[in-house]
Order: structure tokens, then C-alpha cells, then sequence
């Protein structure tokens, strides 16, 4: 597999296609964050909304256009974390950044285990200037988390 | 000119990239790549007469001032000014921001009288055009912002040229500044100054030229044009980076007042005011950057030897493949006229969009092929906007551009939708 067939795996590309989560929804729960992050590279941008119920991502639903790395990555975020507690979307998270960081290495069996389609977004990591679009997704999920509970005391 | 022999100039262009495949450069309009006749120039000055210029008495100060200010005279006489009409700048960018800075400057009151003709304010209108870089459009409508004057702007048309029906109601008696790019680095589309300028001067408003994409391809007069301000980069011109050059009619230059202040720059300071040098001098406080002003140079003195009008007719040699290649891919859209070749008004580039792929994905391609291309909005989202796409994949070119770099864009960027399944 060649370097650019490594990145454009298929799961990514069926992701951009058909992007899970894509639409803001209102989740009517009164724990709800949002976040707008603009890659400024190229002007890629998400909307990205996470209603929370106590400890459990309820609802991750966003709005966004850019390239298919960016968009696939935000809709298997939306599979890793709804209806997960925010400790398993910690860990996503992490195991995420990680492998961006890996510079096209794969991970150990745990973390596969644990990233499952973000898997493939492993040959990103030997991009540096496409990490950005494969974050985007993730940065506006954090961003929102910690609007949600700004007001956790 | 040959072109080989050329290319042998630029040491950069034998390298190879992505697993050993021999790279195909075609982002010149983002930055050129350099003749060893630069680099040399600067290691030289370096190695051999490095001191501060315009300051010591001592034997390497007298040198380097001399060089420094040869420098200048060579990229005047490149652009037809004279050498008390170029002020050195950071980058086009910067240029363009002393301009708006220093009018913003006199609105404060900066320079007194001498400085009162580039006061503006509420009622005033500032213009700019819809296919301008983000480097000469934010500086003025931001310059708007603080002086309470307007800012408005001359549409373009589907094919990105300047829709001149509207010239007369957009540029009027209100009208205190005209900026406007002198070639797009979004469609290469080449504005009528002549047109422009001729409408200025009739409303009497003064004349800011963006010829960063038109002063390394094409010759350029300035003092021609009859502009009263133009900026250009060195970088885009085989020069180093960290250097560009503002143009001014030596007349404005000389009343304009600073836009940064500090030494070198004034002629008395006591604790309560200061008095300005003339031109070029009150407009470079601070140490600049003087190895770099010397590759500038010699940038400009390695185009003249190959002669502008032998590289403007090389580039649309370019131009002409580009643009009539992608016009034949299904599925892709060229930014900006359709190859013409009975136009003159376009340089040697072609921005595209892919229907269903993004700009990003597609640069991915071509990379995978060792082609470098420009992907996104080239800092110019509002003329991207107008054309009905977020972003675009420019192929740029320059003098060692080849017909096979030129080819292997359009052949690889033909594989593009199929790659993303989006066949047309």
C-alpha cells in the first residue's frame, strides 16, 4: 500500500461520504456545549455541539465542510464518543492525539482495540501539515466539553 | 533563452522528494526558488563586508552602505523608479501595510501639516477590488475601521476580471485611496491599471499597486503606470525571504509620515517631538535587512539578464497548457478565463477547482507525485467566495518552469476524481 493509499483508506473515505453526526441537533439536555473551530490553513471549519448526561456523552451532532480527512475524522469521533462516559472519551481522545503523533506508526492492539475506524487514520501521522484537518473535529469536541461543564462547580 | 541552462541555476530543483521522486516545483506564486547568483550574493555579503549600514565611519560600515544602497538603485531601475522611491520592507505585506499604517498615522495628526494632504475620515471612501490578497484588502478595510472612513470595492465578474461598469459609481469624488492587485494570484487575471489609474487621478484619489504576482513575470515600469504607491516581495522574485520593497513617487514619500517609528529614521529628536529624515530613510527604522536587500538585487539583475519580456512569453508558453489541460478534465473548473490566447491580461497560473473533492485531498495527489502545488484559498477567500468555491489547487510557475511540469500537473490532477470516486 502506498503512502497515499495508506492515508485514503476506504473506511475513510466511506466516512466523508456518508459523515455520521453531520447536522446540529438540539439534544434537550441543560449540559450542552459548542465549539467552532476553523482550520486556517485552508478554511475548514466545524460546528461541533455535545449535550452531556451526568458523566455519559449523550449527543454529539455538528456542521462542517473541508476535506475528507477532516470530515471522516469528526464523524468517527461522533461513533467513539456518543453514548460513551466522558472517561472512555478521554481515552479516545488520547489514544487519538497519539496517533497522529506516531508519525504513521500503528498502535498496539489495546489502543486499535480502543480507536477501532480511527484506526485508519493512522498514515495522517506521516503528514504534518494534514494532522491539523484530522484534529479539527477533536479540537472543537474538547473545546465543547469544556463549555458543557463550565458551569460544574 | 535555454531553458536547461536555467534551471541548472537553481540547486534546489534537483532534489527529490516523497520516496525519490524528482520534484515537480509549481508553487512559485506562493514563493520562488533561487539562483545560486542569490545565494551567492548574500553569502558574499556576508562573509566579506557585513557591518551596519548608514550608521559607522569605519571602512566595512562605508562598504556595506554602499552595497546596501546599490542594492537599492539596481530594484529601482528593475522597476523603473528612481532609487529615492524604494523603501525597504519586511515583505510585500509589510509594504503595503506602512501605506495604510502611515495614512492612518496622519489621520492622527502624525506629520503635521506636511502630512495633512493623506488625512482621511468619516465620508471618506477607501476602494479596493474584489480579487485582492488578503495582504491589500484586511490593511484597508482595518485602516477604515480606524478613521471612520469606508471602504468599498469594485465587483469582479464570473471570470474573475474587474467589472468596470462599475468603476465610475465605486471610485467618486469620495474616493481618498485606490488599492488594487496589478495581477490576481487567484485567476492571473492582469488588471487595467491604465483604466484604474486614469479614474483616480480623475477623483483625485491616491493610487496603492499590489505587483507581487506581476513584477516577477512581467516587466514592469512603475513610474509608467504612473501609481503613486506599489509593493512587491523579493521572494516572489527568485529573492530571499525577509525582504520586499515599497514603491512610492518620490514626492509622497517625502510627505508621508512614518507608520513605525524608532532611529535612523528622524533627523532631531528632544523629549517632546521629532523631526523626519526624507525618504527612504524616514520610512526604515531599525536595523534592515541588508544581505537580503543585496540578493534582491541580484534576483533583479539575473531577471534582467534573462530579459522580462523572454520570461513573460516562457510563462505563457506555461500558462497556455495549464489552463487549456484542465479545461479538458471532466469534473474541473478553471478560476478565472478560459485559456485565450489572443488575451494578454492573464500570467502563468491556473487555480482549479474538482467537483466533490477538496482542495486538500487533491494537493495530497499530486504530492504523492512530487508535484507541489498551493492548496486552500491563497489568502484570498473573499474572490474564492465570489467564484462560488471555498478553496482551490493553484499551479503556479516561474522561469524554470517546464512544458513537462506544466504536463504532469494536468495529467495527475485528470486522476484526481476517480481517486475520490467522484467520476464525473
Amino acid at each position: 500500500m502506498s503512502s497515499l493509499e495508506q492515508m485514503y483508506q476506504q473506511v475513510i473515505m466511506d466516512h466523508a461520504r456518508e459523515a455520521h453526526g453531520r447536522g446540529l441537533a438540539d439534544p434537550g439536555l441543560i449540559q450542552v456545549g459548542e465549539s467552532h473551530q476553523v482550520n486556517t490553513t485552508c478554511g475548514d471549519e466545524v460546528t461541533l455541539r455535545v449535550g452531556l448526561d451526568g458523566d455519559r456523552v449523550a449527543s454529539l451532532t455538528w456542521e462542517g465542510q473541508g476535506c475528507s480527512i477532516s470530515q471522516a475524522s469528526v464523524s468517527v469521533l461522533h461513533d467513539l464518543v456518543e453514548d460513551h462516559t466522558l472517561a472512555e472519551a478521554e481515552q479516545a481522545m488520547d489514544a487519538f492525539r497519539d496517533l497522529m503523533q506516531a508519525k504513521g506508526e500503528g498502535p498496539d492492539d489495546d489502543k486499535e482495540d480502543l480507536l477501532g475506524d480511527a484506526t485508519a487514520f493512522v498514515g495522517v501521522g506521516k503528514y504534518p501539515a494534514r494532522i491539523k484537518c484530522a484534529m479539527l473535529g477533536w479540537m472543537a469536541f474538547k473545546d465543547a466539553l469544556i463549555q458543557a461543564r463550565k458551569d460544574e462547580s | 533563452m535555454t531553458l536547461a541552462d536555467v534551471r541548472d541555476d537553481f540547486p534546489l530543483l534537483a532534489r527529490t522528494v516523497r520516496d525519490g521522486k524528482p520534484l515537480v516545483y509549481l508553487d512559485s506564486g506562493a514563493t520562488a526558488q533561487k539562483p545560486r547568483a542569490v545565494l551567492d550574493a548574500e553569502r558574499e555579503f556576508n562573509e566579506r563586508h557585513n557591518a551596519a549600514v548608514a550608521r559607522g565611519a569605519h571602512f566595512l560600515a562605508e562598504e556595506a552602505t554602499g552595497l546596501f544602497e546599490a542594492a537599492r538603485s539596481e530594484v529601482a531601475a528593475f522597476v523603473g523608479a528612481g532609487a529615492g522611491e524604494i523603501v525597504w520592507a519586511e515583505n510585500a505585506t509589510a509594504a503595503i501595510n506602512i501605506v495604510a499604517a502611515a495614512i492612518g498615522n496622519a489621520s492622527a495628526g502624525v506629520g503635521g501639516e506636511e502630512s495633512a494632504r493623506f488625512r482621511i475620515g468619516p465620508g471618506d471612501e477607501i476602494c479596493v477590488t474584489e480579487a485582492e490578497h488578503h495582504a491589500n484588502l484586511v490593511p484597508w478595510q482595518q485602516l477604515a475601521v480606524r478613521t471612520g472612513a469606508t471602504l468599498r470595492w469594485i465587483p469582479v465578474d464570473d471570470d474573475g476580471r474587474l467589472d468596470l461598469d462599475h468603476l465610475d459609481s465605486v471610485v467618486t469624488e469620495r474616493t481618498k485611496v485606490l488599492a488594487f492587485t496589478h495581477a490576481s494570484n487567484i485567476t492571473g487575471v492582469i488588471s487595467p491599471v491604465a483604466t484604474l489609474v486614469a479614474r483616480a487621478k480623475a477623483v483625485g484619489a491616491l493610487t496603492v499597486l499590489d505587483a507581487c504576482q506581476s513584477v516577477p513575470h512581467l516587466g514592469v515600469d512603475l513610474a509608467g503606470l504612473d501609481v503613486d504607491f506599489a509593493a512587491f516581495s523579493g521572494h516572489k522574485m527568485l529573492g530571499p525571504t525577509g525582504i520586499g520593497a515599497l514603491y512610492g513617487r518620490k514626492e509622497l514619500l517625502d510627505a508621508l509620515p512614518p507608520a513605525v517609528f524608532g532611529g535612523g529614521a528622524v533627523k532631531t529628536v528632544t523629549m517632546e517631538s521629532t523631526t523626519w529624515q526624507e525618504a527612504p530613510m524616514r520610512h526604515e527604522p531599525g536595523t534592515q535587512p541588508v544581505a537580503q536587500a543585496v540578493g534582491m538585487a541580484a534576483a533583479a539583475r539575473y531577471l534582467t539578464a534573462l530579459g522580462m519580456d523572454d520570461v513573460a512569453a516562457h510563462e505563457r508558453e506555461i500558462a497556455a497548457i495549464l489552463r487549456e489541460g484542465v479545461a479538458e478534465i471532466p469534473g474541473a473548473r478553471l478560476l478565472g478565463p478560459a485559456w485565450d490566447a489572443e488575451a494578454t491580461d492573464v500570467i502563468g497560473l491556473a487555480a482549479v477547482s474538482i467537483d466533490g473533492v477538496h482542495p486538500h485531498d487533491v494537493g495530497q495527489v499530486l504530492d504523492d507525485r512530487g508535484i507541489a502545488v498551493r492548496v486552500g484559498h491563497h489568502c484570498g477567500q473573499p474572490l474564492h467566495r465570489r467564484l462560488g468555491v471555498t478553496g482551490s489547487t493553484r499551479a503556479s510557475a516561474h522561469v524554470y518552469t517546464t512544458t513537462d511540469d506544466a504536463r504532469a500537473f494536468v495529467e495527475a490532477l485528470a486522476t484526481v476524481p476517480s481517486f475520490f470516486g467522484v467520476s464525473a
